[in-house]
């Protein structure tokens, strides 16, 4: 393996200066966090009158101690349901991540109903979904514990209700497939939110405030004119004694976590994945902390992306496969964190050779059965009639086909531009990576916002050539600005990240930590033979 | 006449057993144990080359069986007993068995076992051969106007005492005149109740003395020398807790002159073998024979180490018919010992003995470090027996040097499972004023007062401490159970930290690692913490570049029991809810959860509760825990009772549910 050489000068004025960058965005991306953490945060006195643990504290007790924990969706929904950067809250009420419980990697979906009561968000919805997706890809055991006031009646859309089936669809599959899934009922549920509980295997229900019911107190009196006490009606005691819909009854919310630990714990789930150790390693030569500074925090300025890869592979050691040819598309092998992992990479537009390249590159790790690893900084594929006619359509095609249909795991983070097609060939959302995050410079799109406003000025500076008028300078200055404002804004990885169009932000100075998580995950998940079954399993 | 022992039995337990059958195996002579059946695991039974079942738990079943000893010796083929110290060991009787079974007794003649037993006779064959004893009277008319006109004679203050008594027991200390006649009643009835003989002798009370004793040895030919002296003064409840040998104060003239007097002592009672004449010193320098003790002591072990002899075999040796083959002149002190004895007891609660498991005994070794045990990791301190368990004992060229390894080796000490004075012994040994050598037997009384030690609750930083044991526990339990465990990522979230809580009582600790680097928050104190070895019940923390070294050991997840250099203490995480323990949770039997004082009950039989009622509170390492209710019921009987020290898990009160 090569040993490779950086030509990066840690402590250079140009290091310090891409530094700083970084950080203003790592620092943008940690404000966002604990802006949401702060404000839920303010319902602790509710949270403790009540005798309840605040969310936060749930998952505090509910991971094991020191292991680690990856958070997802941590931008969600931000500037979403609410589109002033100054006030939304990124997370959709919710916390989502993969972490440990009695030494198990599971997926945690803790209700923060500290915010707006837990209630469902557009981002927030969209988030849960994927997660879910996420733990039936990993095969990772789901727990949820549930607080919500369900749908937020005063901004009813429907589309929210419709689609949102698909959340409790999953739950059945999951239950099929073999994937436990496992419900801590710390507060009200009701409505559609009673059905996760009911569609969950385990449930584990807290006395005095936890409530499940298809219709609360409200809306049986509204509906039938019953005037009902709220406990006999969905309490978590009648639950767990007379209906049958709880397994477990806690005293306390603390107890109900303890209950959930104990239940994985009694599932032996790792006992079943038999796997061997990864071979031993050494940590990179040149600390991964040196991205932030190695790397320009702007796309425009080029960079050798295998000063990423030096920081991601173990003793910065990377075998580069057909470096001359199509150079400016970086295919290399290496291990990480002891596992043997592909990695692409971009010194810029991907040409016909190096779309060639890529794609024989994918074929050949599908065969060898080795994760690929995306490392995006690309505008696409290039354009203009060399390209055209040595068939850029062609192997960006075959690019495209090849990355789609590789049956390894395929690991994408955005961390420079990802852009157009350029973005499908190199595994973007739409692509089903296993995961997928975003540095928080990052920009995705069709293309650059000023590329896109000078296209239509074109377009517009045509039109009136063709109708013989002059053009209207004003108005063609006036579209590209706005044309310019609109993509500027949703180029951003804050916007994208918070429409769920990836798995969340990282700090770049983490990547290789997200990525031996991930990678580990995927080899956890290939080692796992589930006990499926038909219809998943009932509750009588 | 020598006779060559071939099989030893040694009708004792616990340490000395051990320490016995160790020399008995250093001479190629076999050892017999004896068990009752408390102790069918104890390491004693282990040790020995055969061991022999000799009945119940309660020592009038076992242990003061002559006639079950005598029977094991004979069908064990045991050509001699060594009786140890305690239990037959200072019985006539059992010596005369002996004789008649024609099996040796390790041990001085019936006579002198007879005249040195009784505090009367033995006082009027020394005050005969011209030993000093303290003035009093010793006579058989036990008339109280007799006692009180010789008490009188005497000068107060006065000592009355029971005739046959022995730690503590029938001993009323007098200063007023006027108080002497009750004195002498309430004497007389102790005396009656414990020891079935309430003759009492009357003595000057000698104020602060020192406890200084002299070791002697005699062989069958007569040849009596002594092995210099040893300081017990330090002295708790009248049993000693500190020995150290020198004494502190001694002179060459004055160890020669209480040599001499405690030569004269056995002397003149034909002794033979091992033996201690105990004195008490005055600040003047005036020493009174108070004693003669004609056994091995406990505290032997210092003499051994400034000496350099082993008693034991010296005791067998003349048990044999050997000569000593020791001359006056051959007898050399060198350096300086100190013995702590380590009691299963509560020096917060007037030392009252402690019974359990022994969860985890863990003892240091190194220079100058000696431990004598007789319990181990996985045995138990029964009620029935000495709550002594152990003793450390320190030695050094000099005295401090003596000092400071043996407050080493404490520190390395941990038992786990019983109360113990570990603590005690620590701060004891650091107290200026045995720093100095000037404790006298007033010592633990002037030091402690009335209330007696009390542990200090766990500061921030000992809370600090537990929670980053436990979370490294934690961390370690999840390791082992994880598939894959990745080193690189302990300790890593990628967004903001989630901290794992630790509830101590009303005291939240918040731990967060950062990689191998542990941080714990206690209120507004923050304790950086790295854990550099956490296993086998050891573990080594880095803090603010000193290293602390611990002790723990995790009864379960939550429970740890945690001795540090100076600190025992256990902690409960109750950050897993006020019912945490799901399999306890629900059927009414209600336990303790922790060793501690039942300070209160609530409630009384028949008392519908509901759940989550208080029933008792239960004080355990300055905190109150209330004990609630795990069902709605009515109590049904209860076996706690206030004020009283309960042991973890046992059984305080039992709720009989509600029929539907």
């Amino acid at each position: 393996m090569s040993s490779f050489k950086s030509k990066v000068a840690v402590g250079s004025d140009r290091f310090e200066s891409q530094r700083s960058a970084m950080m203003d965005k790592i620092a943008q991306m940690r404000e966002l966090e604990q802006r949401t953490v702060d404000k839920s945060e303010l319902r602790r006195p509710v949270f403790e009158k009540r005798g309840q643990l605040t969310p936060n504290d749930r998952l505090k007790r509910l991971l094991d101690p020191g292991m680690p924990f990856l958070r997802l969706f941590n931008m969600a929904n931000y500037l979403w349901d609410d589109s002033n950067p100054d006030t939304s809250l990124p997370g959709g009420s919710s916390i989502l991540g993969i972490g440990y419980v009695s030494g198990v990697r599971c997926l945690v979906w803790v209700d923060d109903s500290g915010i707006r009561a837990g209630a469902a968000t557009t981002g927030g919805w969209q988030a849960a979904r994927q997660a879910q997706e996420i733990a039936m890809r990993q095969k990772l055991p789901f727990i949820h514990l549930v607080e919500s006031a369900g749908a937020n009646l005063m901004e009813y859309e429907v589309e929210l209700w419709a689609n949102a089936g698909v959340i409790f669809r999953n739950l059945a599959t999951m239950s099929a497939m073999g994937i436990p899934t496992l419900v801590v009922l710390h507060g009200p549920s009701t409505a559609g939110g009673a059905y996760m509980p009911g569609m969950s295997d385990y449930v584990v229900g807290v006395k005095n405030n936890g409530l499940a019911a298809l219709a609360g107190a409200a809306l049986v009196r509204a509906a039938t004119g019953e005037v009902v006490d709220e406990r006999e009606l969905g309490g978590t005691e009648m639950h767990a004694s007379v209906s049958g819909v709880i397994e477990y009854l806690a005293e306390d919310d603390a107890h109900g976590i303890a209950i959930a630990r104990d239940i994985i714990d009694g599932l032996g789930w790792n006992e079943r994945a038999p796997m061997s150790e990864p071979r031993g390693f050494t940590p990179p030569k040149y600390d991964p902390a040196t991205i932030a500074g190695a790397v320009p925090p702007e796309y425009t300025s080029p960079y050798d992306v295998r000063e990423v890869m030096a920081r991601l592979y173990d003793g910065s050691e990377f075998e580069e496969f057909k470096s001359r040819y199509g150079p400016a598309t970086i295919c290399a092998q290496g291990r990480v964190m002891g596992m043997p992992c592909a990695m692409i990479g971009n010194n810029g537009p991907i040409d016909p050779s190096g779309a060639t390249k890529a794609g024989q590159f994918f074929q050949l790790c599908d065969s060898a059965d080795m994760p690929i690893v995306f490392l995006h900084n690309t505008t696409g594929y290039m354009v203009g009639t060399e390209y055209e006619q040595a068939g850029m359509i062609k192997h960006g095609s075959k690019m495209i086909q090849a990355v789609s249909n590789v049956r390894v795991p395929k690991i994408s983070f955005y961390i420079g531009a990802s852009f157009g097609a350029g973005n499908y060939g190199m595994n973007g959302f739409s692509y089903a990576p296993d995961f997928i995050f975003s540095w928080p410079n990052s920009r995705t799109g069709v293309m650059g916002g000023e590329q896109a406003a000078k296209t239509m000025r074109q377009v517009a500076e045509v039109r009136a050539e063709r109708k013989g008028v002059p053009l209207d300078v004003e108005a063609a200055d006036k579209q590209q600005a706005h044309i310019e404002a609109v993509f500027e804004r949703q180029e951003s990885a804050f916007y994208s990240s918070g429409r769920t169009l990836d798995h969340g932000m990282i700090d770049p100075r983490d990547t290789r930590k997200v990525l031996g998580f991930c990678l580990m995950t995927c080899r956890e998940a290939k080692a796992r033979e589930l006990k499926s079954n038909t219809f998943g399993v009932a509750r009588l | 006449m020598s006779k060559l022992i071939k099989t030893l039995l040694v009708a004792n337990r616990g340490e000395i057993a051990c320490r016995v059958i160790r020399t008995a195996r250093e001479m190629g002579i076999k050892s017999v144990a004896v068990y009752s059946d408390a102790d069918v695991n104890a390491p004693h039974v282990k040790m020995a080359d055969m061991a022999a079942h000799i009945g119940g738990s309660p020592v009038g079943e076992s242990y003061l069986r002559i006639d079950k000893i005598i029977a094991a010796a004979k069908e064990f083929g045991a050509d001699a007993i060594h009786p140890g110290y305690g239990f037959l060991s200072e019985n006539a009787a059992f010596s005369a068995a002996c004789d008649e079974a024609g099996i040796i007794f390790v041990g001085p003649p019936v006579k002198a076992i007879d005249i040195m037993g009784d505090k009367a006779k033995s006082k009027r064959a020394m005050i005969a051969a011209g030993v000093p004893c303290v003035p009093g009277y010793q006579g058989e008319d036990q008339s109280d106007a007799v006692l009180i006109k010789e008490a009188k004679k005497i000068g107060m203050p006065v000592m009355v005492k029971a005739a046959a008594g022995g730690g503590g027991r029938g001993m009323r200390l007098v200063h007023k005149e006027s108080e002497i006649e009750n004195a002498i009643k309430l004497a007389r009835s102790e005396a009656k109740n414990a020891f079935g003989n309430d003759q009492l002798i009357v003595e000057k009370a000698i104020m602060e003395p020192r406890h200084v004793e002299i070791q002697v040895f005699a062989d069958q030919s007569g040849h009596t020398i002594h092995l210099g002296e040893r300081d017990c003064s330090v002295q708790r409840r009248h049993q000693k807790v500190l020995e150290e040998a020198p004494c502190p104060v001694m002179t060459p003239k004055l160890r020669a002159a209480m040599g001499r007097a405690a030569i004269e002592a056995a002397k003149a009672v034909d002794y033979v073998g091992a033996g201690t004449v105990e004195f008490l010193l005055a600040k003047n320098g005036e020493f009174y024979f108070l004693e003669m003790n004609t056994r091995l002591q406990v505290e032997h072990p210092v003499t051994e180490l400034v000496t350099g002899y082993d008693l034991v075999k010296l005791q067998i040796m003349a048990a044999q018919g050997e000569p000593l083959g020791i001359s006056q002149d051959d007898v050399k002190l060198t350096g300086h010992a100190i013995e702590a004895r380590l009691y299963a007891e509560d020096p917060a609660d007037d030392f009252l003995p402690s019974t359990g498991p022994v969860h985890l005994f863990t003892t240091p070794s190194g220079d100058g470090i000696r431990v004598d045990s007789g319990i181990e990791t996985g045995g138990a301190v029964s009620p029935f027996y000495d709550s002594m368990v152990a003793k450390i004992i320190g030695y050094g060229a000099t005295r401090e040097e003596a000092r400071a390894r043996l407050i080493t080796a404490l520190s390395q000490t941990a038992l786990v499972g019983v109360k113990h004075n570990r603590d005690f012994l620590l701060d004891a040994l650091d107290q200026p004023v045995f720093a100095k050598g000037e404790a006298t037997t007033a010592f633990v009384g002037q030091t402690y007062g009335e209330s007696g030690f009390e542990a200090p609750a766990p500061r921030a930083q000992e809370l600090a401490l537990a929670a980053a044991l436990q979370f490294t526990l934690g961390q370690q339990r999840s390791m082992s159970r994880a598939v894959s465990p990745m080193a690189e990522l302990l300790g890593w979230h990628s967004a903001q930290p989630v901290p794992t809580p630790f509830v101590y009582g009303e005291t939240l600790v918040e731990v967060i690692a950062r990689g191998k680097v542990l941080t714990a928050s206690v209120g507004e104190e923050i304790f950086t913490l790295n854990p550099l070895y956490v296993a086998d019940n050891q573990a080594v923390f880095e803090h603010n570049g000193t290293k602390i070294g611990l002790t723990y050991f995790a009864a379960s997840e939550t429970h740890i029991h945690i001795t540090s250099q100076t600190q025992s203490f256990a902690l409960i995480n109750l950050a897993g809810g006020s019912a945490g323990d799901e399999a306890k949770a629900g059927d009414g039997s209600i336990e303790a959860p922790m060793h501690g004082l039942l300070l209160e009950i609530k409630v009384s039989s028949g008392d519908e509760v509901k759940i989550g009622d208080t029933l008792a509170v239960l004080e355990a390492m300055k905190m109150q825990h209330e004990i609630l209710a795990d069902i709605d019921g009515v109590v049904d009987e209860i076996y706690g009772s206030a004020g009283s020290q309960i042991a973890a898990d046992d059984l305080i009160l039992v709720i009989k549910p509600v029929e539907d």
